[in-house]
């Protein structure tokens, strides 16, 4: 029997890895001496970051989604049958459907999900944009908002780090266009006590928020939110009122990963330069899901997948280890409509400022449409 | 029985220090302390500022020769 690979979750992480190793290994999956499986949740793949323009209506929904059968090398077995149980110490994961599949290496990219319900209020009193039914809602309510106070609430931990900050600027500039200028006041809170975690991105908030007179709260972690009164306040005693709440919940991992006790709140302990789980050495972990003490986005999905391919890859071949994580991650930052700028760092390198330039935004509409194709591995 | 954790947010940059403190706050028990390791200044500032702030306790903040060593105890 061949080496059996099996890597849970079809988002971005699990597919890249996927295809990586396909593409890395023909001659064993002819010969049947590599086996690829994929399980995942759903047939169709999201574009999450899409998800931003949905709210103004500047993302068409049919443009997120793609059938995953048809991003995934065909020589990938693709199930949907959600993980339900993993078992580490047996090398086995079952699923949903109650089949079990053994694995000898595994890799988990289950990513991370929504808990608004983990703050009183929040669930009801609050829109939110980081799924598609939440993307909906708050199109709506901006068609029909006409003024009033609007609260951008960011609680930790979150993916996706820049999407509230693009949010807001985003959502000032489409109020303006709408002609609401003068009828509408932003404030935006988040957890610590400067505007945004990555320094240079904070930095650079400030006289933007400042030059559209979007109002700040920082060191505000939500308490509570009362939906009847309109009102959040934070656990360090400030309440807010609010005509229009959007709240970046805060997150856990899959359910799966907890139910199987492999990590408090769906958080997986995973080495930060292996990707392997603590305490195994045939199982890596990738994405949202790691405890890794770094940006949970894409980037940081797909740079991981890399070093995975390549191990994986090379332990199969040669039965040696090809190279550590460095901590990379990279993001396009949305600073408005019409410009946008870029930060990267890693476990040595600092990230630096650069300037929005109407250049990175164009970029950053030209990875939009560019992501079908690093997840399919051609990037 | 509390339990300690340690995060070690050494050289990372984003989410940073303080964000995995609260990250892991949320995930502690009343009573469970939470080891953070960081070389930001900043943070080594704020944590324990915040920490007394909503009614949670410093149990020590120790500086290294390269990074700060703060214990929080999670009160509520
Ligand atoms: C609004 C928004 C904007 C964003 N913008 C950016 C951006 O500009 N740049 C950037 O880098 N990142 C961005 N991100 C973040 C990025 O989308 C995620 O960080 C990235 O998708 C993480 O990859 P992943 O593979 O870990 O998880 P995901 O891509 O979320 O995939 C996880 C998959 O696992 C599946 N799954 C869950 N449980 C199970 C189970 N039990 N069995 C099998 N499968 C399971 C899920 O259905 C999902 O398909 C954004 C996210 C949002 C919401």
């Amino acid at each position: 029997m061949g080496t059996r690979i099996l890597i849970l979750g079809s988002g971005l992480g699990g597919t890249i890895v996927a295809n990586g190793l396909a593409r890395r290994m023909p001659a064993e999956l002819r010969a049947g001496d590599v086996t690829i499986t994929v399980l995942g949740a759903t047939p169709k793949h999201m574009y999450q970051p899409g998800l931003l323009y949905v709210p103004f209506g500047r993302a068409r929904e049919q443009e997120l989604f793609r059938e995953e059968r048809t991003i995934l090398d065909r020589r990938i077995n693709f199930q949907v049958d959600p993980a339900a149980q993993i078992d580490v110490d047996n090398n086995r994961v079952t699923g949903k459907s109650g089949k079990v599949y053994e694995y000898d290496y595994l890799v988990i990219a289950t990513g991370s999900r929504l808990a608004p319900e983990s703050i009183p209020g929040l669930k009801e009193g609050a829109h939110q944009f980081y799924d598609l039914e939440g993307a909906r809602k708050l199109r709506d309510a901006l068609q029909a908002f006409n003024g009033g106070k609007i609260v951008v609430n960011v609680n930790a931990p979150h993916k996706c780090p820049v999407a509230p900050v693009e949010m807001t600027l985003m959502l000032d500039e489409h109020l303006r266009s709408r002609g609401l200028t003068d009828k509408f006041e932003i404030t935006y809170t988040y957890p610590i006590g400067r505007l945004h975690s990555l320094e240079p991105v904070a930095q650079w908030a400030v006289p933007e928020f400042d030059r559209r007179r979007i109002k700040t709260q920082t060191f505000f972690n939500t308490a509570s939110v009362d939906p009847e009164q309109k009102t959040i306040t934070s656990e360090e005693g400030d309440t807010l009122p609010y005509d229009l709440l959007i709240t970046i919940p805060p997150h856990r991992g899959a359910q799966v990963i907890e139910d199987s006790g492999l990590g408090k709140m769906g958080w997986v302990p995973t080495n930060p330069k292996t990707l392997k789980r603590e305490g195994s050495d045939n199982v890596f972990v990738i994405g949202d899901t790691t405890s890794i003490p770094i940006s949970k986005a894409g980037s940081t999905a797909h740079f991981e997948a890399d070093t995975v391919i390549e191990n994986i890859t090379l332990l199969v071949q040669e039965g040696r280890w090809s190279r550590d994580y460095d901590g990379k991650v990279f993001c396009f930052i949305e600073t408005g409509m019409n410009s946008g700028t870029y930060v990267w760092f890693n476990y040595h390198t600092p990230p630096k400022p650069t300037p929005p330039t109407q250049m990175v935004h164009w970029f950053k509409l030209a990875y939009n449409r560019m992501y079908w194709l690093s997840a399919c591995g051609l990037l | 029985m509390s339990n300690r954790q340690t995060i070690d947010a050494r050289n990372t940059f984003c989410p940073g220090p303080m964000m995995e403190l609260i990250a892991a706050l949320k995930q502690s028990e009343i009573g469970d302390e939470v080891e953070v390791l960081s070389s930001d200044k900043g943070s080594a500032n704020d944590i324990p500022a915040w920490t007394k702030k909503v009614g949670h306790q410093v149990v020590s903040a120790e500086e290294h020769a390269d990074h700060w060593a703060i214990v929080v105890k999670k009160m509520k």
